[in-house]
């Protein structure tokens, strides 16, 4: 070939140069846990379905949220959001309001009438759910997921166990609660209602696996001595009693005795049924109500009362007693022998509930603790092939809990079933710390509507609204993807050596370590803490 | 899928691309099929600014030339690293150029372009600032003077790089390069020297000058896109760290270009025929320190006597209230 003047070879592309061997370390895309998803005791893969929602794909994200939970509109109401104390969002501005756009696609859910996908075979096994509170029902959709025939024995005559018989309706509407549940039925599960079960070895009897979830509807009493005249109810029975036809009579002064949710929730329904300003009295300091604050704030706001520091010793016609407290050095509360009378012509105590466990009589050398089942990792007891969770075992009383401990359990008894193990894959928490922030713009969260004063002290309509679709959309967006890329094209923008390769939408990128040249900026710049540098092995 | 209308973005613009946004607004960096104007293989440092700021600079005006465009390079790093004989990164018509002569080299193929009336065709030059600010200068006023038809772009990295860090006129005051070593009383480059060549470039009443950071990307883009639809002489000053002259982590360029916007050291703005016509508000403001630790060429700075980032201070609040970098 002829050359020009001193020029002996053709131009080359630096193409030839593989820079690839410079590098001490290499990048690798991961897929960190985020903070929310771990958080959820429901194992939501929160992030992930934010994601469809980010894009419009409401379906799809309901989709993937269902994977996990059966009840995203339930959910969006009741749950106590831990997952938005976790959220990484929380430490730039406010967290991400995961909750109500859950509540959102849960509503979209019913209105359009949506069905979780059935994809798996059926296997012929049959397990039987005692229980159809929030546990129950759970274990009884994720094994239906798996294939298994389910069959639920519920002693009630509706579904739903405390969230029919307990969560008041301005928090859970009961429309909700019954699509959400009759979704279950549409998908293949049985629903035995008016079926107490009075011993588990009895009814296991023809099936390969048993799941109980019983609750804990047996309230707590104190010691109060009382007249004839006088009235003294209980929590659960009072809410109980909301769901029958007559309505339970409390009279004008009603007093609630106890600090958690259910005093409130108690304290608020009295208010409804027309009580004037009920009195909560608690015998703790109001920072030591194990009540949540969002609940307390918003019962202050419809005019309950509340009286710390005090016990209540005795009931008389019309009123009762109760002894000031102080607390100890320790922060126990201890009687100071000062009395006060209160007007009351109803005292309702939520001093918290037991498991009635009489049904497991016949189960030889069952293991308990503290009146409730003990379970192991798989939350399977002490006998093979009956299992237990939400309420009648220790840990957090929530519904997210219950609905957490049912897909657990149904993961490994179906595990069990196959004779096989069933492992959680473990994944690093994607930190505050591993996101480049300085990419995502400030953006307040948004509130949910919150019905008027008025009708909340009068009604029980639902308190808080839920989100329109274009707020739904932005409180998505809010979302910084922790740990997951969302497909920003930083990386793919600020590599010097061009050695990420765009894939295509929906596809990610792909190192192309012939270039890469190991300088860690493609880690750096990701927003979201999605690229980790590993030493090569040189 | 509804991707329109959105009211507002996850990240809004500050990421390359935003797979929610329509694709006419994302970067020129974001696409799947960019020019790589510079492509992989070449010899630039781990973590190097200048390579990068020259893809994106490059890359967008080849969009905006509709991939007509001949580029002149003065020596320095960029041509080192990206055209060692016989191989090249240029996937561009490329023009190789001693290092005071870039300007000159530019101006004669825009003039034999005009001959030939190839008006399609768009003419670059490009170089570092030791290229621009101090040899080259005098072709580069000339340049401006004559009003040709040229885009020159400077990757301003603050010293002669390629030939071992050697101070520039465009050298900060207190940095420590090869030949203002940190010692004695007054250690690095003096202050009160130097020159502002993006305002020099103004003083020449040309159509388009601007300053642009590799940081800023959006801005970066529009900014070329813009000179690209002006005929005559403009300028673009690129901000681009060096990770082995400044002495910092390569994986760190993008935060050390960030903070000389954020401190005030680098204002980002644009000027039409010698008047400031748009500048970008700092977004988080932080101490220059901030900026300077991260960088070894500074280290001598933070001793007992903490004078010189004091002044450099003054430095970065002079040129917040020069150029109204504050949001009001
Ligand atoms: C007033 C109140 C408000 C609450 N608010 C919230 C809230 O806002 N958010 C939240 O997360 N948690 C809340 N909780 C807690 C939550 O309701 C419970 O933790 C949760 O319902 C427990 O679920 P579970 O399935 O274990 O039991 P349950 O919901 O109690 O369901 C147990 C079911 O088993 C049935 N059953 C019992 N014994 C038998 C038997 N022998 N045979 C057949 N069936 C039987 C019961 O009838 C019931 O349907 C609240 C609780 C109360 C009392
Ligand atoms: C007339 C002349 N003097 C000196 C050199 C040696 N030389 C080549 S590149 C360079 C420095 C380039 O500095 P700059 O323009 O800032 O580009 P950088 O390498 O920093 O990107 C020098 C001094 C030369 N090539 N020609
Ligand atoms: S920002 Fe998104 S991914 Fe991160 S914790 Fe919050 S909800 Fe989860
Ligand atoms: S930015 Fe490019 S060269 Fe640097 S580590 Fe990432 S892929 Fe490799
Ligand atoms: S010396 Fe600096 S400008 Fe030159 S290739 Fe290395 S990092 Fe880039
Ligand atoms: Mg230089």
């Amino acid at each position: 070939m002829k050359k020009p003047f001193a020029i002996t070879l053709d131009p080359g592309s630096s193409l030839a140069n593989h820079t690839g061997s410079w590098r001490t370390e290499r990048p690798v895309y991961v897929d960190r846990l985020p903070p929310c998803n771990h958080a959820c005791p429901a194992g939501e893969d929160v992030q992930k379905w934010l994601y469809h929602a980010e894009s419009g794909e409401y379906r799809k994200a309901w989709e993937s949220l269902v994977q996990n939970n059966p009840f995203p509109a339930i959910m969006g109401r009741v749950c106590y959001h831990p997952c938005e104390t976790a959220c990484n969002r929380g430490a730039l501005d406010e967290s991400v309001g995961i909750h109500a756009v859950e509540r959102f696609l849960g509503d979209e859910a019913i209105r359009q009438g949506w069905l979780p996908e059935m994809k798996e075979k059926e296997t012929g096994k049959k397990v039987l759910v005692i229980g159809s509170g929030p546990s129950g029902l759970s274990c009884a959709y994720h094994l239906r997921l798996l294939g298994h025939r389910v069959v639920i024995m519920e002693a009630e005559d509706r579904a739903g166990g405390m969230m029919r018989y307990g969560i008041p309706k301005y928090r859970l509407p009961r429309e909700v609660l019954e699509a959400e549940v009759g979704r279950l039925e549409k998908i293949g599960i049985e629903i035995r209602l008016k079926q107490k079960v009075n011993d588990v070895m009895e009814v296991m009897e023809g099936f390969d696996a048993t799941f109980m979830a019983v609750g804990a509807h047996i309230a707590k009493r104190a010691y109060i001595p009382a007249g004839d005249a006088s009235r003294i109810i209980d929590a659960v029975a009072m809410l109980h009693g909301m769901e029958s036809d007559s309505r339970p009579r409390l009279g004008r002064h009603v007093v609630v005795y106890g600090g958690g949710n259910t005093a409130i929730d108690v304290a608020r329904t009295a208010k409804r049924l027309g009580a004037e300003e009920p009195l909560i009295v608690y015998r703790r300091t109001k920072d030591r109500m194990p009540a949540h604050e969002s609940e307390m704030n918003e019962a202050i706001e419809e005019g309950i009362r509340f009286r710390w520091l005090s016990t209540v010793k005795s009931m008389e016609e019309g009123s009762i007693t109760v002894e000031k407290m102080v607390l100890d050095e320790k922060g126990f509360p201890q009687p100071t022998g000062e009395f006060e009378q209160i007007e009351a012509d109803c005292l309702i105590l939520a001093l918290g509930q037991e498991s009635e466990l009489d049904l497991l009589k016949n189960v030889p050398r069952l293991e308990t603790e503290k009146g409730m089942v003990k379970v192991d990792h798989a939350m399977m007891t002490s006998r093979p092939g009956l299992f237990a969770g939400g309420d009648m075992v220790p840990s957090e009383k929530t519904v997210t809990t219950g609905i957490g401990h049912g897909k657990k359990a149904a993961r490994h008894i179906d595990a069990w079933l196959r004779n096989a193990d069933f492992h959680e894959e473990e994944r690093e928490i994607a930190e505050f710390g591993m996101l480049n922030t300085w990419y995502f713009s400030d953006a307040p969260k948004t509130v949910q509507p919150v019905l008027d004063l008025v009708r909340r002290q009068s009604t029980f309509d639902e308190v808080l609204s839920g989100l329109s679709e274009q707020n739904a959309l932005f409180e998505a967006r809010r979302c910084l993807s922790c740990g997951n890329c969302f497909e920003c094209d930083n990386c793919y923008g600020v590599c010097p050596d061009n050695a990420v390769i765009k894939l295509g939408p929906g596809l990610r990128f792909r190192f192309n370590y012939d270039f890469c040249k190991g300088c860690g900026l493609c880690a750096q710049e990701c927003p979201c803490g999605a690229i980790k540098m590993i030493p090569e092995s040189i | 899928m509804s991707l329109q209308p959105v009211k507002f973005y996850q990240t809004g613009t500050f990421t390359v691309g935003n797979r929610l946004l329509d694709e006419s607004m994302r970067a020129v960096q974001a696409n799947m099929t960019r020019t790589n104007s510079l492509n992989s293989g070449h010899r630039a440092c781990q973590g190097c600014g200048e390579a990068l700021g020259a893809r994106y600079a490059i890359d967008a005006a080849m969009r905006a030339a509709k991939n007509r465009l001949i580029a002149a390079n003065a020596t320095g790093c960029l041509e080192v690293f990206s055209t060692p004989y016989p191989e090249t990164s240029w996937q561009i018509p490329w023009m190789h150029s001693v290092f005071a002569n870039a300007a000159s080299v530019a101006t004669g193929i825009a003039a034999a372009l005009k001959v030939k009336k190839k008006n399609d065709v768009r003419v670059i030059a490009q170089g570092g600032d030791g290229g621009t600010t101090d040899i080259g200068f005098a072709c580069l006023s000339g340049m401006f003077e004559r009003n040709d038809d040229v885009l020159y772009i400077c990757y301003d990295n603050e010293a002669y790089m390629n030939t071992g860090v050697q101070r520039s006129s465009a050298t900060p005051p207190g940095a420590r390069t090869a030949t203002t070593p940190a010692v004695g009383p007054h250690p690095g480059n003096p202050f009160g020297t130097g020159k502002n060549l993006p305002l020099i470039a103004m003083a020449h009443q040309i159509p388009y000058v601007a300053t642009a950071s590799i940081a800023n990307l959006h801005d970066l883009e529009a900014k070329v896109e813009k000179a690209m639809g002006i005929r005559g002489a403009r300028y673009i000053h690129i901000y681009v760290p060096c990770p082995l002259g400044w002495g910092s982590l390569p994986s760190d360029t993008m935060k050390v270009a960030r903070l000389a916007v954020e401190s005030g050291l680098f204002p980002l703005f644009e000027a039409e025929h010698g008047e400031i016509t748009s500048r970008i508000p700092i977004r988080r403001k932080v101490p220059v320190e901030e900026y300077l630790k991260l960088q070894r060429r500074f280290a001598h700075l933070f001793g007992e006597d903490r004078t010189a980032i004091r002044m450099i201070q003054e430095i970065a609040d002079r040129n917040i209230a020069k150029f109204g970098l504050e949001e009001k």
